[in-house]
């Protein structure tokens, strides 16, 4: 079956959404893109049917968060397109233009710009044709919905697809301007999500749903503990089940079958022995072992003088803040399909990084980056979880070795046994205040834990910030007993949690209302605003903590979007569970492109930091992860939701911030705060679970 | 071992040639080829290959082929129609009710068995008939106000 024949039987290609066919004639003749850059040429983001409409190709993927809407939102705008002309293809490396990974709420504040500045030439180009064709001058033509026509006479009209005729732009324009925010007619409106009539009738295709014809699903041997060694396998049980072949492959011992489920069984029958595992850590041992195992500190910032600043100093408030390891489970797991075609290779795969793992997979397989093509169907979730997509490697192995195109979907339990984890850490804060309350010194150090969020955003004269270890790499081998990766707003998380637990401390030591406490300090503008206007609509009346009512505040700068909310709590004090009641949450994120989806994000957010903050721990031991399941590992369900407020300041004069993880930062103190409100007690490491609620009190 | 099993599939009936103690999201997605069920822990603790058999919401992760001979199953791709939806996916359509959508197909065939048994539940008893369902990308509040909105439009028609 050749790829044309394929598409047309599955519908399914990466993230066409109704991809229509007047554009599919040009998929052929595209070049991979294969340097690492932001092509400068319009061409490569956006293509004119024949029929008018616009096929805008982006290397980012879908999943979830919403760029696929938003995205299409900027190009409709700057080309003058309704919404509804936009057909999105993403994360195809054979077919859209480079891009760097989907992460770190890039899409819309990084990528964003790159894509409205093509489009807008290529809407400036557009008109350019149609003044020449029109015999009209350019400022006297108009474009609504790809169809220019005289401001005086609208019957004198051509439309996008008339002038270009389904073939490639070949006249390009210098120094085109985007459009001032005061003119968008689209961006900043509430719109339908482009892939919403898919995933509600379930039409939408995920990694796992795209099956070529012949293909074998493998079920992949995993150690039962990190570090744990292959000594000697026997097959021979599972190769005797009908349709099995077993494929051992250097490190890989995988069980095929042409049903996902059989492929499951007979890997249940592969006996194998493991040396144990050497690590002897627990998560009862982990701070401890990381304290020790990190590297040297490395100083992020330092002010003023620490050290004569302690004569003014009346009190010294010092406190260690704790964060487990938590999975990113996201409820797809990882998935990759894989199919040679003479020497040609292509994945299909679950990842936030396409482009990444073509280059993974060149230098893993020994090939070219023509010679693979990297397709993301939508992506179940990922939140920096499906960055590196090792699947995809074990994939392409595994089907080089069978002859016929391999499935690898990892189960849930390899899902969490693989997963990259957001690392453990130890957050130590100490911090002084003057006779007048004014926080004087203030010292941070994270071991573990990365880099952002960990300076403070108040206005502190004396003060020193350092970190050791991260989530990123570079770690000393052996820190972590497996592998840590990026977990949604990485490192912010952990670093924002003690910063603002700590800033609750200060004031209640001050004996100050914390938001009155936090405003006194803070010197940005939008942050002023942001609490300000959290603290109306929560109704927060001021008073020194803690008051008994359960109320919690937390804020936070998170690469430039100004986040500030506010909680209520109950807690009961018998069983040391907490409900969080409700939280609302105000956001200065610039210009907002699409204002629900920015909502969603939000929501999610709170949601996900609820997990961390009250729910979500990785249990581990002598490498074994012994949450495998959710069973034991609880994320946040309907019945512990609370009502959400989310309020977005509008500002048009900062440019679209990202939004997929500001929101997230504050959720641990956030949470902390209210519990030390309503019972007086501060619980110092997360998840507070009603063991350590309970512990607390009792301390 | 492998025998045909008969049932009905969205309306139609269905035969298929598999062993019975085989799993039927399974079955659904590579034998049948309706891949809109998902499987996402495959032990039936997170929901989302939730299908409706003979009404009931159940996880066919955990649901054998054999015991759906002759029963009534209901995948998301038997509910509406592209061109018509149900008013329960519509609901979700309308709240943005979801985000990455793979744990939706289980979510949206949840809250039409409780919408056939309660037509107008209140936001609590639509919490404890999805609390088993997981989404892990947060869309919680608007599943909740989208089946909520669903009952008070008429649920399940």
């Amino acid at each position: 079956m050749n790829r044309r024949t394929f598409l047309q039987t599955t519908g399914a290609v990466g993230l066409f959404v109704s991809f229509p066919i007047s554009l599919r004639s040009q998929e052929s003749e595209k070049i991979p893109s294969e340097v690492p850059e932001y092509p400068k040429d319009f061409n490569a983001y956006l293509k004119i049917g024949p029929d008018g409409r616009v096929g805008c190709f982006v290397g980012k993927i879908e999943m979830g968060q919403g760029n696929m809407t938003a995205l299409a939102m900027l190009a409709a705008e700057e080309l003058n397109v309704s919404l509804d002309q936009v057909d999105m293809l993403m994360g195809d490396t054979d077919l859209c233009p480079w891009d760097g990974g989907t992460w770190g709420s890039l899409s819309i504040w990084q990528f964003g710009p790159v894509l409205r500045g093509a489009a807008a030439e290529t809407k400036a180009v557009l008109v350019q044709m149609a003044s020449e064709k029109l015999g009209i001058a350019a400022e006297r033509l108009q474009v609504k919905d790809g169809v220019v026509s005289s401001l005086g006479d609208a019957s004198r009209k051509v439309t996008y697809g008339e002038l270009v005729q389904g073939k490639q732009i070949e006249r390009h324009l210098k120094d085109v301007k985007v459009k001032p925010v005061a003119e968008f007619t689209l961006v900043g409106k509430e719109v339908p999500r482009k892939d919403g009539r898919l995933k509600v009738t379930g039409g939408a295709k995920y990694t796992a749903d795209i099956v070529p014809e012949g293909t074998l699903h493998a079920a992949i041997l995993r150690p039962p503990a990190h570090g744990a060694k292959l000594l000697s396998v026997d097959v021979s049980a599972a190769e005797k089940l009908p349709g099995v072949r077993v494929i051992q492959a250097g490190d890989l011992v995988a069980a095929l079958h042409a049903r996902s489920d059989q492929a499951r069984e007979a890997l249940g029958r592969i006996k194998a022995t493991f040396q144990p595992s050497p690590s002897a850590l627990s998560n009862g041992t982990i701070f401890e072992h990381l304290l020790k195992a990190a590297p040297p500190a490395k100083q992020l910032a330092a002010k003023g003088d620490l050290k004569a600043s302690e004569a003014a100093t009346i009190h010294k408030v010092e406190a260690t803040y704790l964060d487990n390891y938590i999975a990113h489970a996201p409820m797809e797991p990882h998935a990759a399909v894989a199919r040679w075609d003479k020497g040609k290779l292509t994945v299909w795969a679950s990842t936030q990084a396409p482009f990444l793992l073509r280059s993974i997979l060149t230098k893993a397989l020994g090939l070219t980056a023509r010679n693979v093509r990297v397709i993301t169907p939508f992506v179940g979730g990922g939140f920096g979880g499906k960055g590196m997509a090792p699947q995809g490697v074990e994939a392409a192995r595994l089907a080089k070795v069978a002859g016929c195109p391999v499935a690898v979907v990892w189960d849930r339990r390899e899902e969490f046994f693989l997963d990259t984890f957001r690392p453990a850490g130890v957050v130590k804060v100490r911090a002084g205040l003057d006779q007048g309350g004014r926080i004087v010194t203030w010292e941070h150090h994270a071991t573990g834990v990365g880099e952002s969020e960990a300076e403070t955003m108040y206005d502190i004269p004396h003060q020193r910030i350092t970190s050791a270890g991260s989530w990123m790499g570079g770690n000393p081998a052996g820190m972590h007993p497996f592998g840590v990766g990026a977990w949604r707003a990485p490192a912010a998380n952990s670093n924002v949690f003690a910063k603002e637990s700590h800033m609750d401390v200060l004031a209640a030591k001050a004996g100050v209302d914390p938001v009155a406490f936090r405003l006194s300090h803070l010197k940005e503008p939008r942050m002023i605003v942001a609490l300000e206007t959290v603290e109306k609509a929560f109704g927060w009346t001021r008073k020194p903590g803690p008051t008994g009512r359960g109320f919690g505040v937390a804020c936070a700068n998170h690469r430039d979007t100004m986040v500030a909310a506010m909680a209520e709590v109950a807690v009961d004090k018998k069983t040391g569970v907490v409900k969080v009641k409700r939280v609302v949450l105000a956001q200065d994120m610039g210009v907002v492109v699409h204002p629900d989806g920015a909502r969603q994000q939000v929501e999610g957010c709170v949601v996900m930091g609820l997990g961390y903050s009250l729910l979500e721990e990785i249990r581990f031991k002598n490498g074994q992860v012994l949450d495998e399941n959710f069973d034991t590992y609880q994320l946040p369900r309907f019945s512990q939701m609370p009502t959400i407020e989310t309020i977005l300041i509008p500002n048009p004069n900062v440019p679209a911030q990202g939004g997929g993880e500001p929101a997230i930062v504050v959720m641990g103190a956030l949470i902390a705060n209210a519990i030390h409100d309503a019972l007086g007690v501060r619980l110092l490491q997360m998840p507070m679970t009603p063991e350590r609620i309970k512990q607390a009190l009792k301390a | 071992m492998a025998k045909p099993i008969s049932f009905t599939l969205n309306g139609k009936q269905v035969s298929a040639t598999a062993d019975g103690t085989r799993m039927l999201a399974y079955v659904l997605r590579e034998d049948l080829e309706l891949t809109g069920t998902k499987v996402g822990c495959g032990q039936g603790l997170c929901g989302a290959c939730t299908v409706l058999v003979d009404g009931e919401a159940v996880r066919s992760c955990s649901t054998s082929l054999a015991s759906v001979a002759g029963k009534e199953v209901t995948t998301i791709e038997g509910l509406g129609l592209a061109e018509k939806l149900h008013p329960v996916q519509e609901a979700f359509l309308d709240h943005h009710a979801f985000q990455c959508g793979f744990c939706t197909p289980g979510m949206i065939l949840s809250a039409y068995a409780l919408l056939k048994k309660t037509p107008k539940p209140d936001r609590r008893q639509v919490a404890e008939a999805l609390d088993g369902n997981l989404c892990r990308c947060g869309a919680h509040v608007r599943i909740l106000a989208a089946v909520e909105a669903a009952g008070a439009k008429g649920g399940t028609r």
